[in-house]
């Protein structure tokens, strides 16, 4: 996740999908949930969650191997996209999503993000 | 200097059909000679997914495509006092339109080919009159398939129906289809009317299935192909193998590397599976 915030901010047509999104949300990998801040668009903080009552508008949520390989250049069937992965059973949505649901390619697309960091990414 | 236009061989006009007791303005793509193809897009899309199979004088030389924008999609006007209901389409309505269409444009007996949502009604059709059609290819269609989200996000106020539906199927695209046919496809789901892919999802999701009729069609009497993108997880390539395994003698192919709009999201890759079933048709029509 360390490079999330450096590849987002790169990506001006991302920034733009995003330009309406200031909020922070929640991305459960395994055991470990990372809070993600976005203003306009671009990630100004991407860090652990260090005490149970901090949450995020939104979370999801998946097991670790399975954002491995929707992190992939070419992902399999099922872990290509979120709502594949939610159709799929191998991810959770909770929280209010109106916001994901009001910029969801934006969100997709920062999601897969860590896809142009590195193939079969560490996390 | 002028440059001469550089015309595409699709000739696009509109004729008013009446179905089910409603006047209809209907738009209508065509181009090439031969064995009538009439291909359907899918739910909150129009025919505009159906261009390269249009332009493809492999296909062209041999069959006369045929592509229309069904009402509410497209260039097809909603009827008159549209403004008063909730635009919601069924299996019956649906039928009635595709039979209305191929009766007013006197067709012999044409090949349905459509996809998803018009993938299932081929399906329908094959059943209801399959003497009807000489074949029909269900791009993505299945008998019975499981809804995956909810289809109240589509339409309200507080959020973009357009931009929503275009994030909702995105997923439904294979990852390596090609960039520019990936936003091309996206692009026309953002410009369908309030409602109407959701209204689409009510005949594609619930009154659409017919697993339990399915079994009855006759494919010697009209031949049912099956083509299925392995990236699709609506009709996914194992819902599709449960349709072929009901509809006997029915003939699947799973599409390697391609999602949900084989013909717009990847029409390179999907003419390789395409050519040899119109190829098969057309020699069977001899």
């Amino acid at each position: 996740m360390d490079g999330l915030q450096a590849v987002v901010n790169e990506d001006a047509s991302l920034q733009h999908w995003g330009r309406c999104v200031s909020l922070e949300f929640l991305l459960g990998v395994g055991n470990t949930d990372y809070l993600i801040r976005i203003e306009e668009g671009n990630v100004t903080g991407v860090r652990l969650r260090s005490l149970p009552i901090e949450s995020g508008v939104f979370t999801i949520r998946a097991a670790a191997d399975v954002w491995a390989e929707h992190w992939r250049p070419v992902p399999k069937r099922d872990y290509h996209d979120l709502f594949s992965m939610l159709s799929a059973g191998l991810a959770q949505l909770d929280g209010d999503i109106t916001p994901l649901m009001q910029n969801l390619i934006y969100f997709k697309e920062l999601i897969a993000a860590p896809r142009t960091i590195v193939e079969g990414a560490e996390v | 200097m002028r440059m001469e236009p550089c015309y595409e061989p699709i000739i696009g006009r509109y004729c008013n059909l009446e179905t089910a007791g409603i006047e209809h303005r209907i738009y209508v793509e065509e181009a090439g000679e031969g064995i009538p193809l009439v291909c359907l897009h899918t739910a909150g899309a129009d025919n505009r997914q159906c261009r390269h199979v249009l332009c493809d004088e492999e296909i062209t030389n041999t069959y006369r495509v045929i592509a229309f924008d069904a009402p509410w999609h497209g260039k097809s006007n909603p009827p008159v006092g549209w403004q008063n209901d909730d635009y919601q389409l069924t299996s019956d309505g649906y039928k009635e339109l595709v039979q209305s269409f191929c009766s007013a444009l006197d067709l012999d007996q044409p090949v349905l080919m459509g996809c998803s949502m018009g993938g299932r009604i081929v399906l329908h059709l094959a059943l209801a009159a399959p003497d009807d059609y000489r074949a029909v290819i269900a791009l993505e269609g299945a008998d019975r398939l499981q809804p995956y989200y909810d289809t109240s996000w589509l339409n309200r106020p507080d959020v973009h129906g357009g931009m929503v539906s275009a994030g909702f199927v995105s997923g439904q695209i294979a990852p390596e289809s090609p960039s520019e046919y990936r936003w091309e496809t996206l692009w026309g789901y953002m410009q369908s009317g309030p409602g109407i892919f959701k209204g689409d999802l009510y005949f594609y999701w619930q009154d659409g299935d017919f697993d339990d009729r399915s079994g009855k069609i006759d494919t010697e009497r009209c031949p049912v192909y099956l083509l299925s993108g392995e990236y699709d997880n609506s009709c996914t390539p194992e819902r599709a193998q449960a349709t072929a395994e009901r509809i006997k003698g029915s003939k699947l192919t799973v599409m390697e590397g391609l999602g949900h709009f084989p013909m717009s999201e990847n029409p390179a890759l999907f003419r390789e599976h395409l050519l040899p079933v119109l190829e098969e048709i057309a020699l069977g029509s001899e």
